[in-house]
């Protein structure tokens, strides 16, 4: 350990944990930071040996703020690998617990993570500058916030019977269809939903209004843009065409999800556990792309919803319709999307196969292999499957949405580093500042902490019976 | 009186324990009534109180070098330690690596892996912490508080919270006691 390194560790407000160290120069400034992020648990290798139908049980324990990513994208998979495609009310109910998700989800985020940032301040005492102090300093609009996440999970209860890690889809459709007062109860909420989300907006309007120095300041820079699109190059979150365009916002490919091992690959540094995704054409580092709300709505050029695709106008004109590169706009494109996501649970509840029975196909052409994708709220995930012939996993791979913005959180976190700690003076809000640039991502980590504390401690290791075996200094 | 302090953290797990805590939904308003939420996952301190706190939780169980230090940590700093979650009380989905040694786990996820590229390697960087064996909460240290579900109801976490807040320690049996 050398003196000219800062440490932050935890990363907090963020799903998971990361640290991050800040290599400074002699006399003040920063040579370079780092963004590590800390934890290993094997899901692609403890997978196998499991039978195919069982990973939209055990995947969603990869994350339990987006379970239903996972949860739908192991049942898309499965859908392939059995060759049994859902019939279309059980896509539309699919959806339907997706955008239940991306509500709670971009929700949360936007209020209960980021919003002590630009609702109390990056400078706020550190000690209420959280969903606390939020209840403190404006308890009206917290409750409105509670209500919009609890819309959206009793979406993913009232299907999959419980909020987290439901159990809902199964490769070929779903288990339960929908009833006709469980619609209704869900229609009776979206308009104080609508409504709790404009004033997200609003206020990230205000806060862009007042803080463009921030948000001009804060790790602008060009990379290339990835997402699921319509055939109409629409917002598509459960189902579409993966576009990839470069970073002048010109299309680079449009391709089918299955072939995704054609063009993404992956690169590991010895200093993450969590690998860097890029364009296999244009190679580490020249193919390096940002997903998530900001990387969707670069990448899409409309809105299937009115009130979002208005929404949408607005965000496009920030850069004159060239892709939009601030970091701190990820916020406002995430409130775009939940936008989307409330309407969009409108037309899935006013389709007339939303009610229907007809939501398991038992039909199989079974072919070993199958690759399921979707949008999660934090971007683009891939799940793979290869199983032999009594459908036993042999292998899984896994891409995962926080992943494809692991080099952007590096850049980001370099970027308001050298940006905002110019001199050896090191105020806890520059720091703050530093851990906002993971925080825009809100990325999803899961979860593991490394605990450095500034503080000296020592340690006692207990064996199962609770007897000392070792003891443990940090200085 | 002074609030009973809380503070929790993350360990090998998925963070769907303190989702289904903040699944109380506006009884969150309560909690914070009844106490003063110190250093988590969601807040911005750190770490515990180095003077401690009067609760500690943990989600998720042990699988590297990093989270026994937050477990021993937290252990020291806390009168009563709370395994919330399947992860903490016994390991979890996450514990089906023991299945395998940690040397095929890695060289799976790094190495090969059909997306990753040539160059793979398995990340050994002195900043990282180095994975163990997986193992819950009390194969490490003692534990008070057994909750178990994956996630635990937020009903459930509910009542534990108020009830080790107002200094009783809280019984799970009928419907608040599953492991689902």
């Amino acid at each position: 350990m050398t003196n000219n390194k800062i440490t932050i560790e935890p990363v907090t407000r963020i799903e998971g944990h990361a640290k991050i160290t800040i290599h400074m120069k002699e006399g003040g400034g920063v040579e370079r930071a780092y963004l590590h992020i800390n934890e290993f648990r094997g899901f692609e290798k403890f997978c196998e040996g499991r039978l195919y139908f069982e990973m939209p049980s055990i995947t969603p324990r990869i994350c339990g703020i987006c379970p239903v990513s996972h949860h739908l994208a192991a049942a898309k998979a499965g859908d392939a690998l059995a060759g049994s495609p859902p019939p279309r009310p059980a896509s539309l109910l699919r959806e339907l617990m997706h955008m239940g998700q991306i509500i709670q989800s971009h929700g949360m985020h936007f209020f209960e993570l980021a919003g002590p940032d630009l609702l109390l301040g990056f400078d706020a005492d550190p000690a209420v500058r959280n969903v606390i102090g939020l209840i403190g300093a404006d308890p009206e609009l917290t409750l409105k916030a509670v209500n919009l996440r609890k819309f959206g999970q009793c979406i993913i209860q009232i299907l999959g019977g419980r909020r987290i890690h439901p159990n809902f889809a199964v490769p070929g459709g779903v288990n339960k269809a929908l009833k006709i007062e469980e619609r209704d109860d869900i229609l009776g909420g979206i308009d104080e939903a609508i409504s709790a989300v404009q004033v997200g907006l609003k206020i990230i309007k205000e806060w862009a209004e007042k803080n463009q120095e921030d948000i001009q300041k804060f790790a602008v820079f060009p990379s290339g843009y990835m997402g699921l699109v319509s055939p109409e190059n629409g917002l598509e979150l459960y189902d579409g065409t993966v576009r990839l365009k470069d970073s002048a916002g010109e299309q680079l490919e449009k391709f089918d999800g299955q072939d995704y091992l054609d063009y993404i690959s992956e690169h590991v540094e010895s200093w993450s556990y969590l690998k860097f995704p890029y364009y296999k054409k244009m190679g580490w580092p020249a193919g390096v792309y940002r997903v998530g709300p900001l990387g969707r709505l670069n990448t899409v050029d409309k809105i299937h919803t009115p009130l979002a695709d208005a929404e949408l106008k607005l965000f496009k004109a920030l850069n004159n319709g060239l892709p939009v590169e601030n970091t701190l706009y990820y916020h406002y494109a995430r409130l775009i999307e939940a936008l989307y996501a409330v309407e969009q649970v409108r037309v899935l509840l006013e389709d007339q196969d939303i009610l229907s029975t007809d939501i398991m196909n038992t039909c199989k052409d079974y072919r070993g292999e199958g690759v399921g994708v979707l949008e999660a709220p934090r971007g683009t995930l891939f799940h793979h499957y290869w199983a032999d012939e009594d459908g036993r996993l042999k292998r899984v791979n896994l891409i995962v949405a926080t992943g494809h913005n692991n080099w952007a959180m590096s850049k980001a976190v370099d970027s308001v580093a050298k940006a905002y700690i110019t001199t050896s003076e090191i105020r806890e809000g520059l720091l703050n500042r530093v851990e906002a640039a993971v925080r825009a991502h809100d990325p999803c980590l899961s979860c593991s902490t490394h605990a450095v504390g500034q503080m000296p401690i020592e340690i006692d290791v207990l064996d199962p019976d609770g007897d000392l075996r070792q003891t443990l200094r940090r200085d | 009186m002074s609030k009973p302090k809380i503070s929790s953290d993350w360990m090998a797990g998925c963070a769907g324990c303190h989702m289904s805590l903040l699944d109380i939904d506006e009884r969150i308003v309560t909690i914070a009534e009844l106490a003063d939420i110190r250093a988590t996952p969601i807040t911005d301190l750190k770490e515990p109180d180095a003077g401690g706190v009067d609760v500690g939780i943990l989600e998720g169980g042990i699988n590297n070098t990093a989270n026994e230090e937050v477990a021993l940590r937290m252990r020291s700093r806390c009168k009563i330690l709370v395994a919330l979650g399947d992860c903490a009380v016994f390991g979890g989905v996450p514990a089906m690596r023991n299945f395998f040694t940690l040397e095929e786990s890695l060289r799976r996820a790094y190495i090969e892996t059909e997306s990753t590229d040539a160059e793979g390697k398995i990340p050994n960087d002195p900043e990282l912490c180095r994975p163990t064996k997986v193992r819950g909460l009390q194969e490490v240290v003692p534990v008070d508080v057994f909750v178990p579900g994956c996630p635990p109801d937020a009903d459930v976490i509910f009542y534990v919270l108020s009830e080790l807040t107002q200094g009783r320690i809280p019984e799970l049996k009928d419907n608040l006691l599953h492991w689902d």
